[in-house]
């Protein structure tokens, strides 16, 4: 009885035309609604769109939805993209080109048994997924999505942020909230009463400890050219100029991107779920929507990663003739709300791309990288970049160039010492004994 | 052991690019997106399983492949099977089960009241078709089986009789010599 309809459903879904509608359609549809509802908020004094108070909550809100729902999104062009490296399909069944592949993924854990060990420590272990997906969702509190915006039954001159949170510390608030994250796992590690997941655990810990000091160094190589904590002032301060931060300090930023690697636990870092050696490490004994909430974290912490980190060196909201501090129609807000996501899209390619192509260190390795090439390279930045601001203001002009060149040259005495050192980076010849194999 | 048989493993000497791991990384991002947007590559190496199969492509090796077991009959339409044990003897994972009895007929001693093969525990190693002196147990080449419960997928001599007359036409039964049995 089931199977004809069920094969209906099948082939409607399956079918390209059906999609390009829904996305067609959806739009228009929200854009009539609005339409029709917007004159009903033309009191400015009952508009909840222009409150100060108000305004952030409906961010929040939109924001966070859209966030969960890209979440699901990343997972299949997760799979999606491992599918093509490898030179498979990825997922293609459920819904035209696999689009429907997360919800039945969502479906699957929902419906999965929740198997709570018995020697686990209950609260703790109901509590660690928690906190990872909090934790990695709460970042986006501070996020300049698109800038200040200007309805039009405002007075004059007034704009509203699209911002949840304007903090003056925004940046202290990124480093608290992202060393934060790394207690669900701590948590989920200790909770599971299980040696390699514990091992996971401290892993992390020991990972988080290390990579936020290369973090924090690119930072203050950032802060002491901007001069401000602001997230959206940084953003404004890129936008007005045109110079994304990104060409005054490349290696901050490459420091800063590694650090978020580490911070998200992603491939080549996932040192505290090792598969091979950790049997999932952390989240060995988790199950259903416990593991998935693990999931969604992960992504979720990309996403919040490569939107900070687009705040902070590539120029947030801005692109070169396209949006401006000054414009701030709403119109002019949907365009740098899309250059964000545009921007956000391209980074999270890339994490993709790198965990595809680059092998999982040796713990070692990990830390060697880290104590020994990142953090001399961000002190010796710290110092050339206090001396540089010291002498000229590197906001002027062309005088970023200065910064630029330091950089480059930064890079090239690193290199060249890296090239002539007997080990490498990565410590693969470092201990190796001299041993005669041959027997006596 | 002589001299020359000992071979001296080293790991190679690593050169000062490779040292520098950066380019390495480059060359393996290079591979990954030439993999990630080759089209071509993708078509050349996915089949696409349940529309285009071995089976549909017609290149199932029918004589040889091993898949579902099933029990012949003889020409008579009677099970060929002699309950020798031989098979569940020979399996290495012990997954057939016989209960052999007297059998009805005058040209043979025994016949298997139950013959049960669990075929999720089974390995698929066709040791039993090698095993059974009159070929009444055989591989076919049905390699899709599903089931809802793990009971439902251990076969009885009913359903692996049904299995013979299903596969009959693909693969017809071998003349079954040896012992002169039907
Ligand atoms: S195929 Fe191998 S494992 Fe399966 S029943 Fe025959 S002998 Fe046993
Ligand atoms: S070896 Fe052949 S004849 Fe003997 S019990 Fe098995 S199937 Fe029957």
């Amino acid at each position: 009885m089931w199977d004809p309809a069920v094969k209906r459903v099948e082939s409607i879904l399956r079918n390209w035309r059906v999609w390009l509608a829904v996305i067609v359609v959806l739009p228009v549809l929200a854009a009539v609604v609005l339409w029709l509802a917007l004159p009903l908020y033309k009191d400015p004094a009952a508009n909840i769109l222009s409150n100060p108070i108000w305004f952030p909550i409906i961010v929040a809100v939109v924001m966070l939805l859209s966030i969960l729902t890209s979440t699901a999104v990343c997972i299949l062009a997760e799979r999606k993209l491992a599918g093509f490296t490898q030179d498979r399909k990825g997922p293609n069944r459920v819904g035209f080109w696999g689009l429907l592949q997360p919800m039945a993924d969502g479906m699957k854990f929902f419906f999965k048994e929740d198997i709570i060990p018995h020697n686990v420590d209950k609260p703790l272990f109901m509590l660690a997924p928690c906190i990872t997906l909090t934790i990695s969702l709460i970042g986006f509190a501070i996020i300049p999505w698109a800038g200040d915006v200007h309805f039009d039954w405002m007075a004059a001159g007034e704009t509203v942020s699209t911002q949840v949170a304007s903090l003056n510390i925004g940046i202290l608030y990124i480093l608290a909230v992202g060393s934060i994250g790394v207690y669900g796992i701590v948590l989920a590690g200790y909770a599971s009463n299980n040696k390699y997941s514990f091992y996971g655990g401290i892993r992390a810990a020991a990972q988080m400890i290390s990579y936020e000091l290369p973090m924090g160094l690119a930072l203050l190589c950032l802060l002491l050219v901007c001069g401000t904590l602001r997230l959206e002032e940084i953003v404004n301060q890129q936008a007005q100029t045109g110079v994304w931060y990104v060409f005054v300090h490349p290696l901050p930023f490459l420091l800063f991107l590694t650090s978020v690697f580490a911070e998200a636990n992603r491939m080549p870092f996932d040192l505290c779920e090792a598969e091979q050696e950790l049997v999932g490490g952390f989240h060995t004994e988790y199950s259903s929507m416990k593991f998935a909430m693990f999931f969604l974290g992960e992504y979720a912490h990309m996403i919040t990663g490569s939107a900070i980190m687009i705040a902070l060196f590539f120029g947030g909201w801005h692109c070169w003739g396209l949006t401006s501090v000054e414009n701030t129609a709403w119109w002019a807000m949907l365009i740098k709300l899309g250059v964000y996501i545009a921007k956000i899209a391209i980074f999270i390619w890339f994490f993709m791309v790198i965990r595809w192509t680059i092998p999982r260190f040796r713990f070692d390795q990990l830390m060697r990288l880290c104590w020994l090439a990142l953090v001399p390279v961000g002190i010796v930045l710290l110092i050339a970049t206090g001396v540089l601001s010291a002498v000229m203001d590197l906001q002027d002009g062309w005088n970023w160039l200065a910064s630029l060149a330091v950089n480059v040259v930064v890079l090239i005495i690193m290199l060249a010492y890296a090239a002539r050192s007997k080990t490498s980076i990565t410590g693969r010849q470092g201990n190796m004994p001299d041993v005669d194999v041959r027997p006596t | 052991m002589r001299d020359e048989d000992v071979i001296e493993l080293r790991e190679p000497e690593l050169s000062a690019a490779e040292r520098l791991y950066l380019p390495q990384i480059w060359d393996g991002v290079k591979c990954t997106v030439r993999h990630m947007f080759s089209i071509k590559l993708r078509n050349e190496t996915v089949r696409q399983y349940p529309e285009d199969s071995r089976d549909t492509r017609g290149e199932v090796r029918v004589a040889n492949y091993r898949g579902v077991h099933r029990l012949n009959k003889d020409p008579d339409g009677r099970v060929a099977c002699v309950a020798c044990l031989m098979c569940a003897t020979a399996c290495p994972v012990n997954c057939i089960h016989i209960e052999a009895g007297e059998s009805p007929w005058p040209d043979r001693e025994k016949y298997p009241v139950k013959f049960d093969i669990d075929e999720l525990r089974c390995i698929y190693c066709g040791m039993c078709e090698e095993a059974c002196p009159v070929d009444a147990i055989e591989l076919t080449p049905q390699h899709d089986l599903v089931g809802r419960t793990r009971d439902e997928m251990i076969f009885d001599k009913e359903k692996l009789l049904h299995i013979y007359e299903e596969t009959k036409a693909l693969k017809p039964r071998k003349n079954p010599a040896i012992t002169g049995y039907g």
